[in-house]
């Protein structure tokens, strides 16, 4: 019954494109904590298509993980909707739970005694899986994330990096239908981030018809992954879009970095017209501000007030938007 | 059915591997009930207590092991996989709670067993303890219906620690002495009267110890609480409700889990 179900569900897909990964439709969740009542999503709608890599880009504590949580079963949407793979997150989670994976960053999960090997091992038969058919797919996987050489170390004994590339292995050993990477590359150096992202984008490409849904904070990675951005802030959608079309949001603009000495007080800086956002960053000596301006005359007014005010401009910089303008723009705060 | 045997062997391989992969752990754990065995031992040598009593010391001694593993290793056991991200990998599998905990517990009850061998072997030969049983069937099925009902109960507690919301370790600790002294652990449970003794029966563990220690050694008899099979009968029906009870208590720490979002989410 359950192959005859699984047959039917591919037949489907195979002829109905129209069925999105996930479509999630005005979902809402209320937490109530010690202190008070938390509204993590507030009205969130999206789709993601199948084939694509979907990110979610936001601050931390800006409702990524929750939506993630939902999405792969583990929590209920307080008000709406949410459909993964066409089932209903809230009514159908053993229908949902065979097809999808999740590995977060920073994630500790495992047994510090068991060796790699056995760990992805051990985490594959809670899908299923025939042994040999595991063990043959832990030695691939491993040769492509590149970490072979410690298939039988003690997982206690591992760095953050291989502990990840481990953990990533066990998300994918499962073929998943659609992959949930929450901040998959937090916290790792730039090396095994690199090697990381470099094997979801390959994984993707040898497996077309598969969906990644993929949370970060980190602007460059979200740009250089993902074929669609929503940004998310306190809980709600502020765009959605490729990279390239949300970058021309602030394609008329001017974002500019700006580095003073010593460090002053910018709050005036809001009251110059044409001055969209700034962020402040506290540097050695003194400040490095990020700015988006609509007019060009803006910016001569805010170098004038920085000099009244006794400060040096040690740096100024006409930059090409990146996303992290983009959501300066929409939401006046930065994204770290 | 064959994809809950896959977790079940899948949960269970950290056990059965952690039980011979540390052989340091293999000595601390049979070394120091030894000790807590011999200071009991040496107490009724000093008070020339008749001889079945030591050896009510060592069959005490060998199914705390059993108690220590359900406590620290069941039911404890969400909370630590919670503090390490493997509960939500668990909660997100296709594989049910239920096969988890049994893995668990196969695994508990393979690592303790080890174990306790070497207890039971080292206690009897140190202590010159001889042991006529009189029944080996029956032993034996006693030996496996208190398992299985205080394994069930570990099962339940693994879910009522988590829905408590409280630190695993302090309930844990909580339950450990009490039982301890409740169960008569070492020394026969009818010595705490009949009002006391049957309010204990609740614990598998003292139904059990008596059930043991009766057809271990035939001349304690005056000290038994009730016969073996009645002791069978209450054990059986204990099992059956700790597991209904875990199963109830899994299926509702999943439903508050979800809507309430406090089993995963650190902050609530």
């Amino acid at each position: 019954m359950e192959k005859f179900e699984r047959i039917l569900i591919n037949i489907l897909n195979a002829f109905t494109h129209f069925v999105h990964a996930i479509e999630v439709r005005d979902i809402w969740r209320i937490f109530k904590g010690k202190d008070g009542i938390v509204e993590a999503l507030k009205g969130v709608n999206l789709y993601v298509k199948k084939g694509e890599i979907f990110g979610l880009l936001g601050p931390n504590g800006a409702g990524k993980t929750t939506l993630i949580r939902i999405l792969t079963t583990l929590l209920l949407p307080t008000k709406g909707e949410a459909y993964v793979l066409g089932y209903d997150v809230t009514k159908e989670e053993n229908k949902i739970r065979p097809h999808i994976n999740m590995v977060s960053g920073g994630e500790y999960s495992g047994y510090g005694l068991l060796t790699v090997q056995e760990n992805i091992w051990m985490f594959s038969q809670l899908y299923g899986m025939p042994s040999d058919e595991a063990k043959e797919k832990i030695k691939n996987l491993a040769k492509e994330l590149g970490f072979e050489n410690i298939l039988k170390k003690k997982v206690r004994t591992l760095s953050t990096g291989q502990r990840q590339k481990m953990n990533i292995a066990r998300g994918f050993i499962t073929d998943p239908q659609i992959i949930f990477l929450d901040e998959p590359t937090l916290g790792l150096d730039v090396e095994v981030a690199r090697d990381i992202r470099n094997f979801i984008k390959k994984w993707l490409m040898d497996n077309p018809d598969r969906t990644v849904f993929l949370t970060t904070h980190y602007m460059h990675e979200a740009e250089m992954m993902c074929d669609r951005i929503a940004i998310i802030n306190y809980g709600k959608i502020v765009a959605i879009d490729t990279p390239e079309n949300l970058k021309k949001m602030v394609g008329k603009e001017y974002a500019l970095i700006i580095k003073i000495q010593p460090k002053i007080d910018m709050e005036w800086i809001r009251e110059i017209d044409g001055v969209i956002n700034y962020i402040p960053k506290e540097i050695e000596g003194g400040l490095k501000i990020r700015m988006i301006a609509s007019r060009e005359e803006a910016i001569g007014e805010v170098m004038e007030g920085i000099l009244k005010r006794n400060a040096k401009i040690v740096y100024l910089n006409k930059e090409e938007p990146t996303l992290e303008d983009v959501f300066l723009k929409l939401t006046g705060r930065g994204l770290e | 059915m064959r994809n809950f045997l896959r977790a079940v062997k899948g949960r269970a391989y950290p056990r059965v591997i952690g039980a011979l992969r540390e052989p340091t752990w293999m000595f601390w754990d049979t070394f120091l009930p030894l000790l807590s065995i011999s200071a009991y031992v040496f107490v009724y040598r000093a008070l020339h207590a008749p001889k079945e009593f030591e050896g009510f010391v060592i069959i005490g001694g060998i199914m705390t092991a059993y108690w220590l593993s359900v406590l620290w290793g069941m039911a404890s056991q969400f909370y630590w996989e919670k503090e390490t991200g493997n509960l939500q990998q668990y909660l997100m599998a296709p594989a049910s709670l239920e096969s988890i905990l049994a893995g668990m517990a196969l695994g508990g009850m393979f690592a303790t067993t080890v174990r306790v061998v070497a207890i039971l072997i080292l206690g009897t030969l140190i202590f010159q303890v001889n042991m006529t049983v009189s029944n080996p069937l029956l032993l034996l099925i006693i030996f496996i219906v208190t398992l299985f009902a205080l394994y069930s109960m570990g099962m339940m507690f693994a879910s009522l620690f988590l829905l408590w919301g409280r630190e695993a370790w302090v309930m844990s600790s909580l339950f450990q002495e009490p039982i301890y002294f409740l169960s008569g652990q070492n020394f026969p449970v009818k010595a705490l009267g009949p009002i006391v003794a049957a309010i204990a029966s609740i614990i598998p563990l003292t139904l059990g110890l008596d059930a043991m220690r009766q057809l271990v050694f035939p001349q304690s008899l005056p000290w038994a609480l009730m016969s073996p099979w009645l002791e069978l009968i209450f054990l059986s029906i204990l099992s059956m409700a700790f597991l209904i009870l875990a199963i109830v208590f899994l299926r509702k720490m999943e439903w508050i889990g979800k809507t309430r979002g406090t089993i995963l989410t650190r902050w609530l």
